[in-house]
This record gives C-alpha cells, structure tokens and sequence, in this order.
C-alpha cells in the first residue's frame, strides 16, 4: 500500500478554533472535509501540509438552511450522500442532487462532502500519479516540474475541473461564503474560478469555504445533469453537462443554461444558449430542432483535451449527446443521465 | 496402485459405467458444498501473507528504474545504508544469479544487474525499521543510468536489433519464434471455395487480483530459510529460491498463505522473494515485503498483446480446408512464460473444430514493457478471439447461421488433432445446443432489432499438460494422507489454492473416497516442509491432477480400512461401505461403526495410518519440436453466446447477457464450477470493453492503479448465465476436466459476432472502445450511403 506521510491532525470542534488552526501556519496547512480527494493527494506526494485542520466535528457546517427570500444554506460538510437523497434539492434543485448521486461510488458519497467536492483539486493523467511515476516523467508544470504533457510544450496548466458538482452549482447560481483571517466573504462560484489548472480557485490558504447558498427556483424551474463516464459507478467524468431551463407557465422556455464539466481548469458555460432556446415551446418539433442546436453549440465551444484518461476525440463526440439527452431529460424531469 | 493408473469415473461404490445409475451414489461429489475455508474468508479470519506479523520484522521496499531502457553505469547506496533505521540495502550484484521459470530462457535476476529494461524494473531493495524509513532510504540511493533507445513497438523490435534488450540473446529483440505446419495448407487454400482473410489485434490486459504480492522472510538460527509468500506455484519459487540464494533446496522452506487471487499473474518467482529472503540473511531479522498496487502492475505478467493474421478456407458448405496464421507476440521486457505462450498461441487452437490442415508462425519480441506472461486463458485467448470472428465472418459470407457452421466443423470425441494431440470426451456439442437453447437463438437472432445482437463463439482449453516444464520423470502431482484414531484425517497437497477452491476439491475428494463428513478432513497445502510437490496452479491443471493423486492416496487408505473392517467383522470386503461419517455392513444394517472406530481398528491392524498417491500424465502430444507443449490429457470445451446492446449515438457496446456452457467433465462441485464460469465471463466481457493494460508515450505505464486500470463493478457486470456440462472425461477425477480458464475464451469474440448482428459492423481490433465503434459505424454508413434509410438506433 501507498504510506500516508505524516502530518499533524487537529480536530476542532467550532469554526473559530478551525480558523486560528490554520492560521498559525497558513502556508503549510490544510483543510480536510471528508478526505477523499485530499488523502490520495497526500499519498501520491501532490501536497506535503504539515498540519491538517478537520472539519469533521464542527457540527454547525452539516445543516440544510431556508434563508430569506427563498435561498437555501447547504453546509459545506454535508455529505454527497447527503444532498443525493435530499426532498427539497431533490425537487428544487434537480440537477444538484442529481450531480452528487454520480459522484464516485456509494462509499466515497458517504464519505465526501459537498463543499470538499466544489473545492475538489483538477485532475490530469499526468498529474495523479505516485511521486515515483511522476518522477519518471520529470514531473510536470503544476507540481514539481516545468513542463505540460497534454498540450506539449505547452506553459499553461489545463487539468480538468472534474467536481460533478460545480457545473450544476454554476447552473444554479450559487453562492459560496467562505470564512479567513479578513472575515467573511461571499463569491458568486462563477466568479470562483480561474482559468489554469494549477490552482482553479481563488481560495486562500487558511480560508474555510462553510456553506454554499442556492438562491430560489421557480416551479417552472428544470434540471438535470449528464456524467460520461465508463463505468457505471467509481469514476471521474469524462464530460458532464448541467443543464437548466427554466419554463414559463405556458411551458415556454423563458432560461436556460449549460455547464459543461471536466474539460479544462473550469467548468465551461455555453454562450448564446439562450439565442436557440429562450421562447421556444418544450415538447414539440421547434423544441427538437432547438435542443439539436444547443448541441451544436456546445460542440462548438468544447473541446476536450488529452487532460483526464480516455479518447479525448470521443470525448468531444460526445458532447452533443450528453447535451441533447441532458437537456431533454431536465424538461421531462428523468435525470440523471449517464451509462448511454 | 500405480500413479499412472487411471480411476475411472464413477463414485467409490458400485459399478463405474458412464450414465450408469450409480453414479447418484456419490455422497459430496457432484453436491454444491461450501468452500471449507469460505467461513474464514469471509470473517477475515483467513491470514493472507501481509497478515504475517513476526518478532523484530523488518520492512522492505524497492527501488525502480525510471528508465525504460538505460545502463546502470553506477549504484551508490551509502547514504541509503547511512539513515538511521535502514538495515540492509541490496542491489543486482547482491543476487546476480539469474532465473526465471522456463530453464532455457532464464533472463531476470531480482534487482538489476548492469541494465534496467522497463519503468518498474527493480534496482535495489532497503530493509529498514519501518516501511517510511525503508521508503526514504530510497530516495537516497543515487543511481546513475545511461539511456538507451527503448522499444516500445513490437514491430520495430522484429527489425531492429541495435541496441538489443538482452545482450547475450542470439536473435536480436526476437524472444521466441515458433513455425510449425501440419499439412499442405497453400495447397488447400488454393481449392478452398471460399478464403476469409484479416488481421485483428489483442491489446495487453492484466490479472488485478485483489491481493497486491507480499512476501516475508526468515532464517533460522541454524540456517533454515522460510518464505511465505502470495506464490500461485510455490514449487517453483522453491527451486528458484535455492538457484539465486545459492542454497540446498532441503534448507529452504516456501509457504503460500492464504491467497487473494492470482490470475496467472503470481506464477513466476519475483523480486521481492528474493529479495526478502537475501535481506533476511544479511540482517538476521524477518523481512517482508507488500508491494503497492503500482509495483503490481509494474510486475504484471499479463496478457500479451498480440497482431494476428488469419487465412481460414472452407468448401461451400462450410467445412474447414485449412487455416495459416502469423502472430506477432509482444512481450515485454522479459521471457517469463514466452516460450510457452509462444507455442500456446498456435497448439491451442485445433478444437474444438476438425483443421485438416493448420499452419502457425508466431514471433515473439522483446519490448522495454513490463514483462508479459500468462493470464487465464495462457496464449490462447487471443488467438481464440481472432479465429472466431473469422469463423463468423465465413459463416455470413456462406450464408450459415454460425452455430451451425460451428457444428458442421465439429472433430468429436476420442480423436487426434491436426497436431497430434489427443482428445477424449468432447462436450462442445452439447455446449452449443445449451446456449442455443438458452438464449432464443433460432427465434431472436437477427430479429431483436437494430442495436440488438446475438453472438456465439466456441473454445478449448487444457486441464494441464505433460510438459513439466523442467523436464523430469517424477509425478507431476502428489498427495499424502494421514489418519488418526479421533477418525480426522490430513490431507498434504502440494496444491496452490488461490480462491479457485482446490484445497475444497482435495477435501471433497478424500471425503467421498473414505466416506467421511468434510469436517474430520483437514488440507493442509502448499507448504514445501510437509507436503509433497505438486507443480503448482497454473495451466488449469490443479483438479485434474491433484484430484487423480487425492483418489489415488485415498483409496489405498481405504483398502486398508475396508480390509481391517472386514476382518475384525469376518464378513466379506465387498460387505464393507464407508460412508457419511460411518463404516456400515451393507448385509446387515444392525452393523455399523463410526469411521473413527474403524480407523482405531485400523490403526490397530496396521500401524500407523498414512497413504500417499500420485499422478503424472501418459505419453501425449505429437511427435516433433514442441509437440508435447499444449499436450494435455483432457481438454475443456466452452461455447458462449452474448446478447449486447449498441448505441450508435455512443459507440458504446454494453453486454446485457451472457450464455455460458461448459465442459469441464464433471462438476465435483458445481456451485464453484458456474463460479469459475461466471468470473470467467465477466473477466473477457471486461478485457473486451474496459481493460487497457499499456504505457504512454515515455513508456510509462498509462494508468497504474484501480482508478485508471478500469475493471468492472458489479452494477456494470451483466447477467451471466452458466449452464455446466458433463461429459465425464475417462481420465480426469470422476470424470472431471478444467473449469478456470476455458470458459473465459468465448466471450471476447462472441461480443465482436454479437456486434456483427446488431450493427452490422465487424470488430477486430481490440479493446472495443466506443470511439471505435463510432468510427466504423460512419465508415459503414458511408459505404451504404443512399442504399439504407441512414436508420441509427439511439440510446
Ligand atoms: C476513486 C475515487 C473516485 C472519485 N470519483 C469522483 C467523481 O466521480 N466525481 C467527483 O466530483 N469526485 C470524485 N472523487 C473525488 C471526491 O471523492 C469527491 O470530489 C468528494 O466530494 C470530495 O469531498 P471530500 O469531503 O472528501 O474532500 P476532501 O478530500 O476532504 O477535500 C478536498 C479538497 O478541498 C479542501 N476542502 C474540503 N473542504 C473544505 C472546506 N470546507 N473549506 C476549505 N477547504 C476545504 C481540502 O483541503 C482539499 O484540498 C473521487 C475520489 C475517489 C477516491
Ligand atoms: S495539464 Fe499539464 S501541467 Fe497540468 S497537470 Fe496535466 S500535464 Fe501537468
């Protein structure tokens, strides 16, 4: 077996104490929620913290909140399990809970929390690998080395933002309030991200990201998510989708929105969605025809890259489709979609 | 009785006569028993070799090569030896004697010696207090390499010899070459109506037991070495052990704990055995070491891959005239089994369908890979897969349906193949007919609609064979009992069990021969201290013979019984019936005693009680160069059909369900049979759609882990179906022949086939990844363009 190198645990009971933790050493410190991204990180040497502050027994960050006007307050530390299984986020914020039934398997759900997986670190065949591994190869620009192996002599990371949830969250407009040293802050997880793989958000060391605000949907609100994987439980994505339309009460489109997942550094949101789908009543042919021409723009504008295992052509090939199911099964409400 | 002898199969009692009613007499054999270690598996009170904890144990860990071909110009291990808790670090020139299981192509040693030849070679080996501090004394070892160019390309290894991956090889990067020819193939091509022709490609995959190898060492105060490790054949780690240690076999002692699964892929010797024996010798500690799943899959043995061209001609009504093939094998880095795979990948093919004529060429290379070996279905999974989809593709382009070409093409029971080798009973008929039956085939095949199809495919596999080898006269397997008064009974079986269930069949065997409850036998195996040699668990060889030795041993102890018996009763031997725990007198049932009575009877007659029995093949094979590799004294035979599904907006194939009959002879047990059967189907099912064993562009393995080697889970594991039959070997025990590897030989190319019917499309080059089948689906479309409605099937 992988050792696990040795780091100081620190298990507070609030979030203050969890922040004066990290902050004594902001640098060399990390969070852990549920572990599972961030121990096999520990173990193939991609991080070397020498404290982690775990958020497990911080009981405040584990609640489902109605806020005002309507918006939602998920605790960053409840588990993937958690949101899965979830009424409300069931019925108000379908491809939310829909997103999170596919992550990993049902081990690593009941483990893995919500907030763990929108901080989930990119992920690149070149990049998650032993030291040994990565060693042979001379390592590569985001850890360790100088180079990138996907796109060759390239100087720009482009490992791939591969958190089932975050396309769904970007979808739904969500809001992250994140807690440090300065206080409290609140990002639009839009606004979250950063193009390069190396380091895709802007979250600063002794930062503790506590919950995650979904503002309301409306009832005539769809979503679905869409996971291409090979298999039907364990792996990462290949390609996700997250859509939204939203319909008016004549069952119009009146929004919609995609966000693709597990390209590149970021989620990837389709532009001019809107222009084929806004008006366009669901069910029938205009729908059919508008649903194939939100999938050529999104073919258009994602381009897979030999980042995350897998045939980066069929990748793309299956972009179009996971767009068209996805957005098909949002309107009839059968998501997820996945296995195809 | 001798060890040649053959049982017969029927049950103990009565009358041996194939069908004959008797054969219900059995009272365990035939019957679904648990396994008698299936409790302890599964409490986890089973102790694997990582469970092993001795006093002042040291840890090991080793030192891989990050070059996949370089010269070791320098090794500095002084700073390694200087770390507080390092005890002993070793290097290639601390074990240089090489070894390697088939005698004539010994090309390893346990760490490096002057050369590394892929990514994972092992270079050095640390002992030290712990497994952190062994792993920092690593990462002090300075080694100096100087690259060479590596081959990663089969073909460029067929051509190009300079520099050479083993200097002192006579024919460049060439491993093994083999060619034999068996009749006037060109001849009857030439008057074959029709000649399919194509090329197919099997892509490397490899065994991912759940167990990674572990291995722990100690030597005794008076030099007695012990090693206990996840060996599928601890025979040969015996004799390899003695060869690079430089030890009198008599003192070393090779133990296989319980086993977490094999494969095939723990049947050579490996580093780490010497490796933790030779540090447990410098330092006077135990040693052990467990390798990471990396090292496992660096350490690999698995299938090879392999580029085949086939030539098969037929008369128009389908009968087979002749069949030419060329193979080339890539190996990897080292010989391993190559040899053997090498012949395999021709001698295996001639069942179950009649070659009049048959000729094979298959070269196998070396590349600077981790080394290939064998993978259940040794060197012949993959020349199955190619000739079965052009057995297909003959039927189509004859108009046949498939299973009747297959049937048409039969060679039957009790004759010889093309190649000399022998068959006796032949159930491949009867494995048509099940599946035929079981999946709907006349009424469903071609009319499930588009994107649905029906596939069949066709197999043989042997249950041992009479190559040893290392050439030598001695029983290939061989068994000791010993009994005791209390009325438990021991039984010491070289045998390798490795989940499959062999130490349960020993246990089955001597149960039914002494009449005993399987909870008064005891199997103690694998251990070289106390039990006979057997020669290991590979080549699905273990039932066959250890099962004729178990016979053999028991029924010389129940001679003794029953005469002992018989003369304390003074009733006539044939009076006398061990059963179910009991001696009875079958005239006069008021007589009964227990079986412990009987063997304090016994004993007191004939001292102590103890038998020991053994088996070794007949003469077989043909009479040429490599005609006795493959030889075997029964041979399985498997016929599968595959139901898929194909989305043709994805590609991808999902296999919904899987028909699987089998021959194995006789089930002794068939609750562990249609398990083997099972995990057969599902291993070939993922080999065909999942499983890529390869290294990137540095020649760095693509993936080493369980993330990325993608082996199937449950929920993407379809509904298997195993349908056993039995046609009662005249010379396996009771009847019985393999089960292990035989049946996971169809499934690859009835998926291809079953493809074929769906969609039209004809898969010969693995893995079957979506985007492939994307890509022939438009080049279909294209070449029909304006005859076909452009109809898809969406998912
Ligand atoms: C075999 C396997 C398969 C997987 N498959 C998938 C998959 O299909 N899809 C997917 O999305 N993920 C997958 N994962 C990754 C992971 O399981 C999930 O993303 C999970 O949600 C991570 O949550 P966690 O609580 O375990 O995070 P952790 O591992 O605890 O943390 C992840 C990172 O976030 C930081 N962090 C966590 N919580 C906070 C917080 N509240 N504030 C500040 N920093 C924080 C940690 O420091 C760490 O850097 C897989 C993992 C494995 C091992
Ligand atoms: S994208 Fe390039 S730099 Fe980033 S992890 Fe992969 S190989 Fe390294």
């Amino acid at each position: 077996m992988l050792r696990m190198p040795r780091f100081e645990l620190l298990e507070p009971t609030t979030l203050e104490a969890a922040l004066s933790a990290l902050a004594e050493r902001p640098e060399k410190s990390m969070v852990i929620a549920g572990g599972t991204d961030l121990l096999p990180n520990l173990k193939h040497e991609l991080f070397t913290p020498e404290r982690v502050v775990s958020l497990a027994r911080i009981a405040s960050l584990r609640s489902v909140r109605e806020l005002d006007q309507g918006w939602l307050s998920l605790g960053a530390m409840l588990k993937l399990e958690e949101i899965a299984a979830h009424e409300t986020l069931r019925r108000r914020y379908p491809a939310l809970a829909q997103a999170a039934s596919l992550v990993a398997g049902p081990q690593l759900r009941t483990m893995g929390t919500l907030g763990g997986n929108v901080l989930l670190d990119t992920r690149c065949q070149w990049y998650n690998q032993t030291y040994f591994w990565r060693q042979a190869l001379g390592f590569c620009l985001k850890k360790d080395g100088t180079l990138c192996h996907v796109v060759e002599g390239g100087s720009k990371c482009v490992a791939a933002a591969s958190n089932d949830t975050a396309p769904a969250l970007m979808t739904l407009g969500a809001e992250l309030v994140i807690v440090g040293p300065a206080g409290q802050r609140v990002v639009r997880i839009d606004d979250f991200w950063l193009a390069d793989g190396a380091a895709n958000k802007k979250l600063d060391p002794g930062e503790i990201l506590v919950e995650i605000r979904l503002p309301p949907t409306t009832p005539g609100h769809r979503g679905a998510y869409g996971k291409l994987r090979m298999r039907d439980s364990i792996d990462f994505p290949l390609l996700s989708v997250a859509a939204r339309v939203d319909l008016d009460s004549s069952g119009k489109v009146s929004h919609a929105d995609l966000v693709i997942g597990a390209l590149q550094a970021r989620p990837v949101r389709i532009k001019k969605l809107d222009s084929v789908l806004a008006g366009v009543q669901t069910g029938g042919d205009a729908w059919k025809t508008a649903v194939s021409q939100a999938a050529e723009l999104a073919y258009r504008q994602c381009h897979p890259m030999p980042n995350v295992p897998g045939d980066h052509e069929w990748r793309r090939e299956m972009v179009p489709v996971y767009v068209r199911h996805t957005l098909e099964s949002a309107v009839r409400g059968d998501g997820p979609v996945h296995g195809l | 009785m001798s060890a040649r002898e053959i049982h017969g199969i029927g049950a103990p009692f009565g009358p041996a006569q194939p069908g004959a009613p008797e054969n219900r007499e059995f009272a365990l054999i035939g019957k679904p028993t648990a396994k008698i270690d299936g409790l302890a598996k599964a409490t986890g009170a089973l102790q694997y070799a990582d469970d092993i904890q001795l006093p002042g144990m040291l840890h090991a860990k080793t030192l891989r090569s990050p070059h996949a071909h370089a010269r070791i110009r320098s090794i500095d291990v002084s700073a390694a030896l200087a770390l507080p808790g390092v005890h002993a670090v070793i290097s290639g020139r601390d074990l240089p004697e090489r070894y390697g299981v088939i005698p004539w192509t010994q090309d390893e040693t346990a760490l490096a010696v002057d050369k590394v030849r892929f990514i994972g070679d092992p270079v050095a080996a640390v002992a030290a207090v712990d497994e952190d501090t062994a792993n920092q004394a690593l990462r002090l070892i300075k080694v100096e390499y100087e690259p060479l160019y590596a081959y990663f390309d089969p073909r460029e290894s067929l051509v190009r010899h300079d520099p050479v991956i083993h200097e002192d090889k006579k024919d460049g990067n060439i491993s093994k070459h083999v060619e034999l020819v068996f009749g006037d193939v060109e001849g009857e091509l030439k008057a074959s109506d029709l000649v399919v022709e194509d090329d197919y490609t099997f892509h490397g995959t490899t065994h991912a037991a759940i167990e990674p190898h572990c291995a722990v060492a100690t030597q005794a105060a008076d030099g007695l070495l012990t090693v206990w490790s996840s060996t599928q054949i601890t025979h040969y780690v015996h004799r390899a052990l003695a060869k690079v240690l430089g030890l009198d076999p008599a003192r070393i002692r090779v133990v296989q704990p319980a086993l977490g699964g094999a494969f095939g892929g723990k049947s050579d010797p490996f580093s780490l055995e010497f490796c933790v024996a030779k540090l447990a010798m410098i330092t006077g500690r135990p040693v052990k070491m467990l390798w990471t799943r990396e090292e496992v899959f660096y350490a690999h043995r698995g299938r090879h891959p392999m580029q085949l061209h086939y030539r098969t001609g037929v008369t128009k009504d389908g009968r087979i005239r002749a069949v030419d093939a060329r193979i080339l094998i890539d190996g990897g880095s080292y010989s391993s089994f190559g040899l053997v795979t090498t012949y395999y990948s021709g001698q295996l093919l001639t069942g179950p369908y009649d070659f009049p004529t048959y000729r094979f060429h298959s070269t196998r290379v070396f590349t600077n890979k981790p080394p290939c070996g064998p993978k259940r279905g040794h060197g012949s999974v993959q020349p199955r897969f190619a000739f079965e989809v052009q057995l297909d593709e003959v039927a189509e382009r004859l108009g046949l349906d498939p299973i009747e070409l297959r049937r048409r093409n039969f060679q039957g029971g009790h004759t010889r193949t093309v190649n000399g080798q022998r068959i006796t009973s032949n159930g491949f008929l009867k494995c048509l007919e099940e599946v035929e039956r079981a999946s709907g085939w006349q009424q469903r095949r071609g009319k499930l609609g588009r994107g649905r199809g029906l596939g069949i495919a066709g197999s043989m596999y042997i249950s041992g064979t009479n190559y040893p080898v290392y050439p030598n006269e001695m029983p290939q397997a061989g068994i000791q009992i010993a009994a005791e008064r209390s009325g438990r009974v021991t039984v010491f079986t070289g045998g390798n069990d490795i989940g499959q269930g062999s130490n349960s069949m020993v246990a089955y065997i001597v149960a039914e021969e002494l009449g005993l409850d399987l909870a008064q036998v005891r199997v103690v195996a694998a251990d070289t201290d106390l039990c006979p040699v057997d020669l290991g668990a590979y080549s699905s060889r273990v039932t066959f013979m250890v099962g004729n030795a178990a016979i053999d041993a028991a029924r010389k102890l129940r001679a003794l019984i029953v005469e002992a018996v018989a003369a304390e009763w003074k009733v006539e031997q044939a009076r006398v019936r061990l059963i179910n725990g009991r001696v009875i007198d079958m005239q006069d049932s008021a007589r009964s005693i227990s079986s412990a009575q009987a063997l304090q009877i016994t004993e007191a007659r004939h001292d102590t009680l103890g038998s020991t029995g053994s088996y070794n093949t007949p003469k077989l094979g043909g009479d040429y160069r490599g005609g006795t590799i493959g030889a075997s004294p029964a041979y399985s035979f498997t016929a599968h059909v595959v139901e898929v599904q194909v989305c043709e907006e994805t590609g991808r194939i999902r296999v919904e369900r899987c028909w699987i009959a089998h021959d194995c002879g006789r089930a002794l047990n068939p609750m562990i049979v249609a398990g083997q059967m099972e995990g057969s189907a599902y291993m070939g099912i993922a080999e065909a759609l999942l499983e890529e064993h390869g290294v990137n562009r540095f020649g760095l393995h693509a993936g080493p882990s369980l993330l990325d080697y993608r082996i199937p889970t449950a929920i993407d594991t379809p509904e298997l179906a195993a349908r056993i039959v039995e046609s009662l070997d005249p010379e396996g025990p009771y009847g019985a022949k393999e089960a292990g590897e035989g049946p996971l030989h169809p499934s690859i190319p009835a998926i291809s086939n079953a493809v074929f019917d769906a969609v039209g499309i004809r898969l010969r080059h693995l893995p079957f990844t979506p985007g492939k089948v994307l890509e022939q689906l438009r080049t279909a479309r294209a070449m029909t363009q304006g005859k076909q409605s452009g109809q898809v099937s969406r998912c």
